[in-house]
This record gives structure tokens, C-alpha cells and sequence, in this order.
């Protein structure tokens, strides 16, 4: 009778394992709206890391023989007020505001993830002064505070990627703060402190791999939201040099000559909308694909 | 012999699952008479909530469907109906009670409103007519404070009185037929103790048939007159409720009863049935109870048995080979 | 004078409520002087209905919640008083299984890491060692190595709780509380981890605290009884005593109350009156005086205390105190 209660419990009763990862792709991939938002998002990156050198013309070049060009087999999305090729300049800009944008939001991510955790871990005092100042900052629309700081702190690249970082760290707060509380909350939670377990260890290795899922879903959303503010901040001539090329800047140099030149303004414009929508498609598919509720 | 109430014949019900279906429940079949108790136990994942969602038709939104069989009801089959023929049915001829009592009430309306409602939808009355027969519905169940209870939110009761009013809400309608799914599941012993009283006295004083589902065979003998034993969406055994437990044939009631403990038999080791209960996906060829049967033979592993009396019995029918000595394959 | 490996005393712990601006502030006497030693290698249960205090009672002494009064001796030594540093070290002593198989697992790691997680915080082992050794406690509670690499949503209830049982004992517990771990499971299962944990308490000499609500399981695991009501312990005897000689009227009920899984066996109901005391607002005198069917005067005015009635026997009721 002693035998009976350790019967061996063969591992092929068990339905064979699926691969979490392979089940992830099988669901996103159902989402087409989001696959060809991914696919158009890795060619913009494809485009941010070679094309600069693969393009015909470069950037800075002005050929003061074809001004304000509109589309032409020779430049294929026209010229500038200099006669720059505006492809070329819209490659190189790629670039920039792309790097700005992720920039931004990695480090807006990490210092609100640290925040929301610690918030939602220990709560209390930690908990409010996070909070409060989540909601002051939350007070100002966004695009006024980043004017703010770069006014402040005096246009400059590294100067928007910090004030597009300082209003994504209380979103991010405030969502991982959420999702602590609720991850928390999980008897493992407490089966963690019952075997001696220290907060750190809880926070860490049980608690901030559960927010991880929303965590992704924001970071995808906030980098267009990002790219949309970098782009305003330029376009109002706060941003980089004017000189360099930014889809921001170049908007704002179109803006101009509206009437004569409208690519100068549809190019840069349509790139900015198609990316930011890019990017929000994708957020909106990986919730829907992350959220075990849904299908 | 007495009237068929509830007629369920070759039941097949299947759930979409990704890109297969599977089956849940498979060749059930069984009938309820007028005025009887009627058990059917098992295990979790054992099909005794899809068969009673499949009878009730409220399988719609779980992406189920019944692919197979009758379910006839006073000689009508359910399944032919409309879903609008249904509703007039569902409820007022046929009615339910949950496990949970707590999230079966709405809980931003109190229980005079959701009772009145529920009662008017099936019968033809005025408000003050329909709060007189709702209050005498409480009473009847035993809620001591009934006008205080009419006037209260859900979740100011207890779990034992939200299923007292679940079960007057039930029985507002005089159903002929209560499909009970595991109601004293949530409750502690003694309030379950009250509401399995209550039960019982209703049973009795109007005559309704209730099909009790449960997984707890303590509840099933005292108080059932027939037993349906359901094991991976089969029914495996039907007895009275006195063979069942002291001749029970299937080596899966064997087991499910051995496995009880019980009060006063100061035993400190239990038999168990190994391993657990198989996965709808991966159903095993054969008997389904067959990994998990000491007794199974090759014959056990390759067919399955139909369900058939037991030799020399009149109502006592089991799905096994091991009893069943003229099924062939 | 350390023949109890665990002493609790005079243990008391409350809940605020309605913690709303302005509102008054209410308290859930969620546990209530509660008393009782356990002795090495026993297994003591507390029995109850929802409600009653068990499960607090369990957290209090896991230190997972810290008690109002009271004390909690372990080996001699009061652990209520502790911090979570000084606990530390004493938790590979004391070990608990919960009850709820599929939240109590965290499901983004491998079981063989979950099982070595008390390993690694309480012992020097390197990964390898601490890998042998889950693979050996995998197959003391009846399942093989190869289930170590898969994620907890890959088992089943039962299998999940050999899981949480195996963690329990990685790191060689004097004590193990369990806090109803059978009761989300189905009766074939519950069997299968009862069994196994009582050849696990003959092999190791672990001494449990078994909480439930559930009156046979408990008969089957236990030496000695603790019924609690609302908060306090009512009556705690040896097992075998208990069930042939229930005292407290609240005792009879529960047993009473227990279906008999035997057509031709019926219970003779002890009945109750009205409904569970809201914890907030406890009664007066003694607690169960508004259910109990025996009520005097003197149940309404005075609190009865735990007196022994018989040898090891101890009841909380008027009643018995006079007979």
C-alpha cells in the first residue's frame, strides 16, 4: 500500500509541450493589420541602419539647377528649396528620428519601469510621492512639458530625447504600477515570501517578469507617440540642426512653399502618419495576441 | 412505471478548439421520470456541466455544439425548438441553479427587482402580484427577513442565502424540472446541510424532477434515488442509488467510491485512483478509463464498450467489458 | 519543557474595514485568542467553516501577516516578534502548501526552478547539486525528471500540489503548514496527496498544521483537532475522541451536518439557527450563543473559557464547564 501514492506519473501523459514562443507567432500571426505594420517597421529600420549608404545622393548635397523639383525619374520624390534630393534626405532622416524616438521611450521605459514597480511593491509614502508626481506631470499636455524642457534646456537632439523621455516615464509608471499591484496580489506572491524569499528577489524574479507583457505593448505604442513629439519639436525648431535632415525639420521647411513645392510637405508627412500608425498597429496587436482573454 | 419528464438520447456535444474539434460529451443518453432525484456525479472535466448546459441550450457563446442526439422533454425534442421557443421554456418549464449563487444575481440590482423580473417574464401578472409570489418564493426557502432581503443588493447577503434566492427564483415558475449544477459546491457544510434539506422538500411538495449534479458522492446518497456516473463525457454506470454504492460494477465507481473518506472509519490510508482524468484532446483509444484501470485487458485498449445492463439486473446499466460478458467488438 | 515544537498563545489578530474618508473605523476580529501547542511529529488540524480564522491563523504563524497580541513560540523561541530578516533563516524550518494548486505556482518558471528556489536562498548548493536534488524530490512525490523542465500550466491540479509539496520539503522542514491542500481537488486526486503526504510525514518526522473545512479529510490525517468558530477554538481533542464525543453544540452541527456517502446511513441533524455572525460586530458572551440550540442566560453575558473536560479534551462552552 506504501507504493500506491508514488506511482510514477509518466511524462507522456502529458499533451506534448507547446513552445510558448511558437504559440505567440500562430496568434500574431492571425493579425494582419499588425504583421504588415511589423514588416513595415523592420524595413524603416532596415532603411535607418543602410540607407544612408546605399543612396544616390547625399543628403546635404544642394544643386541650385533643380530647385524645388517635384517628382522626376532623377529625384523620385523632387527636390528642396537648395535643390537637396528630399528621398535622400527623408533616408538619412530616418535615421535620426528613429534613434530619437527609441531613445527616448528606452529611457522613459526604464526609469518608469523602475518607478512603477517600486510604487506598486512597497506603496505607502514610495507609492504617493511616484503618484503625485506622475499626476503633475500628467497635468500638462505632453507636447507643452517637452516645449517646456527643451526650452529650458536649449534645443539640441539629446535635449528632445530628454524631454520626450521625462513625459513617458509617468505613463509608464502608472501602467507598471498597475500591473504590480495586481501581480502582487498572486498566491505565488506569497508562496515566494513564504519560503524565505527577500523583495528584492520577489520584485525581480516574480513580480516584474508578470508586468513584462504590458510593459512591450506600451513601449510599441509610446516609440510612435515619440516619434510624433520629436518630429513636432523639430518642426517648431526646437529639435536638431536645421541643416540635418529630419522628417520634423523638413515638414517645417515645406510648410513654406505649400503652394509651389506640396511634396516638400506630403513626403515627410506621409511618413511620419504611416510610421506612428505603424507602430500603434503593432502595440495593438501585441496586446491583442498577449492577452490570454482573447482568442 | 411513472411519467418521462426528460428523454436524452445518443447526446454528442463538441467544442471548437483552435482548429479541431473535440468531443466533450459523447453517446449520453438517459431520462429523468416525474418527481425523482436524480444524480450525476464525476470528476472535474468529466462533462457534467456540458451535458446540462446542452440540455438547457446554453452552449451559444462557449463555441460548443451538440452535433448528435435528442433531448426530448415531455416528448418534445429541445433541439428542434427556436431559440425563442426555447426562452419560453428555459425557466419557466425548465429551470437552473449555478455553483457560484453570488455571480448568477446581478449585482448592481437588488434581489425585489431581479425577482419580479424574472417572474413576469414568464408569467402574466402585475408588479405587486409578481413581488407577492417573489416574497412567498423567500419564505418558502426559508430566509427569515424576507422583506428585508426583497430590499437588498446581492452582496449584502451570504453565499447561502444568495442560493436560497436562486433557488426560489427557480422554482418561482413551479419548473417541472431543476437541473441543479453542483448547488451546495461553494457553501459550507452546514449551510449546504440547509440547502440540500430545502431541496429535498420541494421535490416533494411539488413534485419537480431535479437532476442534481455533483462531484460529491455524499450528496448523491443522501439525496438521490438514481445515480449517473460520467467519466471523460461518457456516462459509465446508472444505478438506483442503493446498487450504486453497495454494487457498484465499474472499476471507475469502484474507485470513486473507495476513495471517499469517511466519517468514523478511522483509516489513515485511502485507495486512490491513479493518474488523471484524460484531456479532451488527447482522449485515449478504447475505454477511456482504461490507463487508469487495474483490471484493463488489451480488449479494454483497442474498443470501446456501449453502455448496457448488467447481467441479470434490470436497471443498472455500466460501460465496461470486464461485466458485460456478451458485448462483442 | 520544549515537548511542543510549536506553542501558540493568546494569539489575536484584526482587520480593518471601511478604511473610507471620514468613516468609522471597524475591525474583523478575524482572529481571536486562539491557543493551542503542537507536538513534534503530530499533525494538529484546524477545522472550521469559511470564515472562522483558520487560514489567517495559518499566515500568522508563517509570518506572513504579523498578530496584534500573542505569541507564537517555535522551539521555545517567539517568532511574532521578529523581523522578516531575523524570520529568514527559520523559514527552511517552517514550510507551507496553499491551497490553490494553479495560482500558487508562478507560471513564467520551469518547475525544476520553482522546486530549487528555497535551495537557492537557504543553502550554499551549487546549480548542479540543487538540480540533483529536484530530481530526487521529484520522484519522492511521484513524478519523474523529465517533468522538471515543463511550466506549472502543463500539469494538472494534483500533479501541481506534488509540485508544491516537493518545494516544501527541498529544504528539510521541521514543520509544514498546510493550508487546505486538498480541497481544490477532485476526491480520486485528494486521496493520492493525502497518501503521499502522510508516507512523506513517516519518512522525514515532519510535524503538520493541516487546515481544512473539510471534516473527513481531516479524520483521516490527523492526531488531534482544533474546531474553530469565528476566530476562536471551541473544542480541541484527539481525533478519535472528538468524533465519538463531539461537546461543543457547534461541533455536533458540523459533524452533523458532514452528507454520508452511504444511501442507508443518515445523520441525525444537530440544526442551527440564523446565519453567521458578521466578524466586525462579534457577539456578545459567548460566540456562538446566536445559533447554538442549548442558549442560557449566562452563554448571552459571559465568554466562556477553554477548560479541559476530559484528558486532553478542551471545550469553550458553559455547559460543559458545569457537568
Amino acid at each position: 500500500m506504501a507504493e500506491e501514492s508514488v506511482v510514477r506519473q509518466s511524462a507522456e501523459e502529458l499533451p506534448k509541450p507547446k513552445s510558448p514562443y511558437k504559440e505567440f507567432a500562430r496568434k500574431f500571426l492571425k493579425r494582419k493589420a499588425a504583421v504588415v505594420s511589423l514588416i513595415f517597421i523592420i524595413v524603416l529600420a532596415l532603411v535607418a541602419i543602410f540607407g544612408p549608404m546605399v543612396i544616390r545622393y547625399n543628403p546635404n548635397a544642394a544643386d541650385y539647377t533643380a530647385l524645388l523639383q517635384g517628382p522626376s525619374p532623377k529625384h523620385i520624390w523632387g527636390t528642396d528649396e537648395f535643390g537637396r534630393d528630399v528621398f535622400a534626405r527623408l533616408i538619412a532622416g530616418t535615421r535620426l528620428s528613429l534613434s530619437v524616438a527609441l531613445g527616448s521611450v528606452v529611457v522613459g521605459t526604464a526609469i518608469g519601469i523602475i518607478l512603477g514597480l517600486l510604487a506598486g511593491f512597497y506603496g505607502g509614502i514610495v507609492d504617493s510621492i511616484v503618484m503625485r508626481g506622475s499626476d503633475i506631470l500628467f497635468a500638462f499636455p505632453d507636447i507643452l512639458l517637452a516645449i517646456a524642457i527643451v526650452a529650458i534646456l536649449g534645443p539640441g537632439v539629446i535635449n528632445v530625447v530628454i524631454a520626450v523621455a521625462v513625459f513617458t516615464v509617468p505613463s509608464f509608471a502608472r501602467i507598471i504600477r498597475s500591473a504590480t499591484l495586481e501581480v502582487k496580489e498572486a498566491p505565488y506572491v506569497e508562496v515566494a515570501r513564504s519560503i524565505g524569499c527577500t523583495n528584492s528577489r520577489i520584485l525581480w524574479k516574480h513580480i516584474f517578469p508578470g508586468t513584462v507583457q504590458s510593459m512591450i505593448v506600451n513601449f510599441t505604442m509610446r516609440i510612435g507617440t515619440a516619434i510624433l513629439a520629436s518630429s513636432s519639436l523639430s518642426f517648431l525648431g526646437f529639435g536638431a540642426n536645421v541643416t540635418e535632415p529630419d522628417w520634423g525639420t523638413m515638414l517645417s521647411q515645406g510648410r513654406n512653399y505649400l503652394n509651389t513645392a506640396p511634396h516638400m510637405v506630403l513626403c515627410p508627412g506621409l511618413l511620419i502618419f504611416l510610421t506612428v500608425l505603424a507602430f500603434n498597429l503593432l502595440g495593438d496587436g501585441l496586446r491583442d495576441t498577449l492577452d490570454p482573454k482573447i482568442k | 412505471m411513472s411519467e418521462t419528464i426528460l428523454e436524452v438520447k445518443n447526446l454528442r456535444t463538441e467544442f471548437k478548439r483552435e482548429k479541431s474539434y473535440v468531443t466533450a460529451i459523447h453517446d449520453v443518453s438517459f431520462s429523468l421520470n416525474k418527481g425523482e432525484i436524480v444524480g450525476l456525479v464525476g470528476e472535474s472535466g468529466c462533462g457534467k456541466s456540458v451535458t446540462s448546459m446542452s440540455i438547457m441550450r446554453l452552449l451559444g457563446d462557449t463555441s460548443g455544439k451538440i452535433t448528435n442526439g435528442e433531448i426530448r422533454f415531455k416528448g418534445r425534442n429541445l433541439l428542434d425548438l427556436s431559440e425563442r421557443e426555447m426562452q419560453t421554456i428555459r425557466g419557466s418549464r425548465i429551470s437552473m441553479i449555478f455553483q457560484d449563487p453570488m455571480s448568477s444575481l446581478n449585482p448592481p440590482i437588488r434581489i425585489e427587482k431581479q425577482m419580479i423580473e424574472a417572474v413576469r417574464i414568464h408569467e402574466n401578472c402585475s408588479k405587486e402580484q409578481a413581488r407577492k409570489i417573489a416574497a412567498d418564493m423567500l419564505h418558502e426557502v426559508g430566509i427569515p427577513d424576507v422583506e428585508n432581503t426583497l430590499r437588498s443588493y446581492p452582496h449584502q447577503l451570504s453565499g447561502g442565502m444568495c442560493q436560497r434566492v436562486m433557488i426560489a427564483m427557480a422554482m418561482a415558475c413551479k419548473p417541472e424540472l431543476l437541473i441543479a449544477d453542483e448547488p451546495t459546491t461553494a457553501l459550507d457544510v452546514t449551510i449546504q446541510a440547509q440547502i440540500m434539506d430545502l431541496m429535498k422538500k420541494i421535490q416533494k411538495e411539488n413534485g419537480t424532477t431535479i437532476l442534481l449534479i455533483t462531484h460529491d458522492l455524499g450528496v448523491v446518497a443522501q439525496m438521490c434515488s438514481r445515480v449517473l456516473v460520467m467519466y471523460a463525457g461518457r456516462i459509465v454506470e446508472q444505478a438506483d442509488v442503493h446498487e450504486l454504492f453497495y454494487n457498484p460494477k465499474h472499476p471507475y465507481t469502484k474507485g470513486l467510491i473507495a476513495c471517499v473518506p469517511k466519517i468514523g472509519s478511522d483509516v489513515r490510508r485511502l485507495p486512490s485512483i491513479p493518474g488523471s482524468v484524460p484531456d479532451l484532446s488527447v482522449m485515449p483509444k478504447g475505454c477511456k478509463f482504461a490507463p487508469r484501470c487495474q483490471y484493463a485487458s488489451d480488449r479494454c485498449l483497442k474498443g470501446e464498450p456501449d453502455l448496457v445492463l448488467v447481467d441479470g439486473r434490470e436497471n443498472h446499466w455500466i460501460r465496461c467489458y470486464l461485466e458485460s460478458k456478451d458485448q462483442t467488438m | 519543557m520544549d515537548e511542543n515544537l510549536m506553542s501558540v498563545q493568546d494569539l489575536v489578530k484584526t482587520f480593518e474595514v471601511n478604511k473610507g474618508f471620514l468613516a468609522q473605523k471597524k475591525y474583523v476580529h478575524a482572529v481571536n485568542h486562539v491557543s493551542f501547542d503542537i507536538k513534534p511529529g503530530e499533525t494538529f488540524s484546524l477545522v472550521g467553516e469559511s470564515g472562522c480564522g483558520k487560514s489567517t491563523t495559518a499566515r500568522l504563524l508563517n509570518h506572513l501577516i504579523r498578530p496584534d497580541s500573542g505569541k507564537i513560540l517555535f522551539e521555545g523561541k517567539d517568532i511574532a516578534a521578529l523581523k522578516e530578516d531575523e524570520m529568514r533563516p527559520l523559514r527552511s524550518d517552517i514550510q507551507m502548501i496553499f491551497q490553490d494548486p494553479y495560482g500558487s505556482l508562478d507560471p513564467r518558471m520551469k518547475i525544476q526552478d520553482l522546486i530549487a528556489e528555497p535551495l537557492l536562498i537557504h543553502t550554499n548548493l551549487s546549480a548542479g547539486e540543487r538540480l540533483k536534488k529536484v530530481q530526487e524530490l521529484l520522484g519522492l512525490v511521484g513524478l519523474s525528471p523529465e517533468h522538471g523542465e515543463r511550466y506549472p500550466h502543463e500539469f494538472s491540479g494534483g500533479q501541481r500540489q506534488r509540485v508544491g509539496i516537493a518545494r516544501a520539503l527541498s529544504v528539510n522542514p521541521k514543520m509544514i503548514i498546510a493550508d487546505e491542500p486538498v480541497s481544490a481537488l477532485d476526491v480520486s486526486i485528494q486521496a493520492q496527496v493525502l497518501n503521499l503526504m502522510q508516507d512523506l510525514q513517516e519518512k522525514f518526522h515532519l510535524t503538520y498544521l493541516f487546515i481544512s473545512h473539510d471534516l473527513s479529510v481531516v479524520e483521516m490525517i490527523s492526531d488531534r483537532i482544533g474546531v474553530m468558530y469565528l476566530g476562536t477554538i471551541v473544542e480541541t481533542a484527539p481525533k478519535k475522541e472528538i468524533f465519538a464525543h463531539p461537546l461543543h453544540p457547534y461541533t455536533k452541527a458540523l459533524l452533523s451536518a458532514v452528507p454520508i456517502a452511504d444511501p442507508e446511513q443518515h445523520n441525525e441533524r444537530v440544526a442551527l439557527k440564523g446565519e453567521l455572525p458578521s466578524p466586525v460586530n462579534p457577539p456578545s458572551g459567548c460566540l456562538f450563543h446566536t445559533r447554538c440550540p442549548y442558549c442560557t442566560k449566562r452563554c448571552r453575558e459571559e465568554r466562556p473559557q477553554l477548560t479541559e473536560v476530559s484528558p486532553g479534551h478542551f471545550c469553550r462552552c458553559h455547559l460543559m464547564e458545569s457537568a
